[in-house]
């Protein structure tokens, strides 16, 4: 049996739950976002990724309803959101300060937005208590906020925004408060939440590597513009800008100008030096500036000039950034670019070869780098 | 424990007699069986029984404490919603002025506050009593209260009145079941400041005040004014009494709810 691959924004029949049309967002002179138009997919686990001040967080507080699109419209499941006031929608959010109401204890937490709604007593508690057992915080019901930990609040938080079950979840830099190894926890139980209740989840996160963990899509934003969203492979493997490429993960970014030559292009970089080669589906005019983008983990390092690789090199290390399981090598050319490999280090440490100052050979293969237009 | 120093203990001592030895004497003097205040005759109840026999002092108590209640629940509500738009409305046509109104009262001279509005109360024809006491009352303390509340306000989580209307709160909704829980502790030393400022006002008071109602602090004023007799000294320690309880209640209460929280994290922690 084949297995089915979930990328609905792939299939032309399948209907968005989100959709942004030509949405803009002014306060007062500043735009916080620009003329937006994407899709979201039901079930989707949808991450809007970006620095700090790209309008992700604004662009989720107006699917909440807190904020209002000055231009265009904001559909979901077809309905125009605009006049439905955030008490109104089928959206919950988890808040990036949990929001959490001091004064009630974890249980009336979790059933403070089923009883708005006017559920009958019996309906209310087995629904919380199903929620307590999905976020294993069946011991702590009776506890106030204060007197749990801060993983335990971020469950309890995700508790209450999952317990009316809504078509929409959002969550506002969800693991901010949580250190790193729970964190990396948390990212796979929040996988595995999305993934059994089969709510649509959209994620604001400045963190890529949470972005990668545990999306199905990744948004990368600037100035109040996704550049490009796409699958974390995708977005990693073939990014569309230098922006997209330099934001997401390592990368050497050199500067050149194209020249057709037989699959690829070769790129001239520097006076004097042999022009590097790429293959790609772009087009380049001959002479048209580009940039290669080249991922350390793609660039080995060697002592002599490896015979079967167009791409080589040779300059001299000038920094080790040994990361334990990794180590990056700083490796400058003579005329000064400076690349970055990246090697695993599958021996100890004193079966290790190169150190500061040695003369080495970086390579890679024809279709390492990306080749970019700007 | 470090031992007091000769010059610690001389200005402890002098302090605390400068603070407190006129009340002691007042307290002394109302268990005086003398009718004259600075003869001392020997121990007696007396002037507390002649007290409660004294008509009119027990309905200028009764006065007062109705006018406070009134006049401290009212500055509460207006007094939290004046804070509500300060602090949250954000910029508005006209805000500083409309801050600068609502603080105006704290730094205004008494005098001017009970002529004022004695002289509108004149000037619309309002018969002076019991409800225009309540209103200059609320007038002053509405800015007390304003003032507490929104420092707390201004410390608290937006985003928790969002997660309210997130889960399906309408607006006053939020405000009911999320904010004013949590601000209570402000609102309640809002309104208890707005009712000791009632209790003890004596200048606005007197302003305000029409034959059909007087205050006690107006009663003892013009009782004094032909003699300090025991009985006064009687009442003057029985109000020392009650703000002594009130303060210390107060005080005990807070701690004990701060033990208690800290008590929680503890337990948190080695959760």
């Amino acid at each position: 049996m084949a297995q089915v691959v979930f990328e609905p924004w792939n299939d032309p029949k399948a209907k968005p739950l989100i959709q942004f049309k030509g949405v803009t967002k002014r306060f007062g002179e500043f735009t916080a976002i620009d003329n937006q138009t994407f899709d979201i997919y039901e079930r989707e686990f949808f991450a809007l990724l970006g620095p700090s001040g790209c309008g992700k967080t604004t662009m989720m507080r107006m699917l909440a309803g807190f904020e209002k699109p000055t231009e265009g419209k904001i559909l979901l499941a077809g309905q125009d959101l605009a006049p439905i006031p955030p008490n109104k929608r089928s959206v919950n959010m988890m808040f990036q300060s949990y929001a959490l109401f001091p004064h009630l204890s974890v249980w009336e937490n979790i059933a403070f937005g089923l009883k708005r709604d006017g559920k009958p007593k019996d309906v209310i508690a087995a629904r919380v208590d199903e929620m307590l057992k999905l976020t294993r915080l069946q011991q702590f019901a009776k506890r106030k906020p204060h007197q749990i930990s801060g993983g335990q609040r971020q469950r309890v938080a995700l508790a209450r925004s999952l317990a009316k079950a809504p078509k929409l979840l959002l969550l506002d830099e969800p693991l901010g408060a949580l250190d790193a190894k729970l964190r990396q926890a948390t990212q796979f139980e929040l996988m595995d939440i999305q993934e059994k209740t089969g709510t649509t989840f959209v994620i604001v996160t400045h963190d890529q590597e949470e972005a990668m963990t545990v999306a199905s899509r990744v948004a990368v934003m600037d100035n109040g513009r996704i550049i490009q969203a796409d699958t974390p492979a995708r977005i990693y493997e073939m990014p569309n800008s230098v922006y997209v490429a330099d934001f997401i993960g390592e990368v050497t970014i050199i500067p050149g100008t194209a020249r057709k030559s037989g699959e690829g292009y070769e790129i001239a970089y520097a006076e004097g030096m042999t022009p590097l080669y790429a293959e790609t589906e772009t087009t380049f005019d001959n002479g048209e500036t580009c940039h290669i983008a080249l991922r350390p983990e793609k660039v080995a390092i060697s002592a002599e000039r490896p015979e079967d690789r167009r791409n080589a090199v040779q300059g001299k290390i000038i920094d080790i950034a040994y990361l334990g399981n990794l180590s990056t090598y700083h490796v400058a050319l003579p005329n000064g670019q400076m690349i970055k490999a990246q090697t695993a280090n599958t021996r100890r440490l004193s079966r290790r070869g190169f150190t500061w100052e040695d003369t080495v050979w970086l390579s890679w293969t024809d279709t390492a780098a990306v080749l970019l237009k700007g | 424990m470090r031992r007091l120093t000769w010059f610690n203990a001389t200005s402890l001592t002098l302090g605390f007699a400068f603070l407190y030895l006129p009340m002691i004497i007042l307290i002394t003097y109302s268990f005086n069986e003398s009718k004259l205040v600075t003869v001392w005759a020997g121990f007696s109840t007396k002037w507390y029984g002649e007290l409660l026999r004294n008509q009119s002092f027990l309905d200028a108590a009764w006065v007062t404490v109705k006018v406070a209640i009134a006049s401290s629940t009212i500055a509460t509500i207006l007094g939290t919603m004046a804070a509500l738009v300060l602090v949250r409305a954000g910029r508005f046509y006209g805000r500083t002025l409309f801050s600068g109104m609502i603080y105006a009262p704290l730094v205004m001279p008494e005098v001017i506050t009970g002529l004022s509005l004695l002289l509108l109360f004149i000037g619309i024809g309002m018969d002076r009593g019991i409800f225009t006491i309540i209103l200059a009352h609320t007038t002053f303390s509405m800015c007390f209260v304003s003032v507490v509340v929104s420092s707390r306000l201004v410390t608290f989580d937006r985003s928790l009145e969002e997660a309210a209307l997130d889960l399906g709160c309408s607006p006053f909704d939020a405000f009911r079941l999320v904010t004013l829980p949590i601000i209570a502790p402000a609102v309640i030393s809002g309104w208890l400041l707005a009712f000791t400022l009632s209790l003890d006002d004596l200048v606005i008071a007197s302003f305000t005040a029409g034959p059909s109602a007087t205050t006690l602090p107006i009663k003892i004023w013009s009782a004094v004014r032909l003699g300090v007799s025991p009985e006064i000294n009687a009442l003057s320690t029985i109000m020392i009494g009650i703000v002594a309880v009130g303060v210390i209640s107060a005080s005990l209460i807070t701690k004990r709810a701060s033990l208690r929280q800290q008590a929680d994290e503890r337990a948190a922690v080695h959760a």
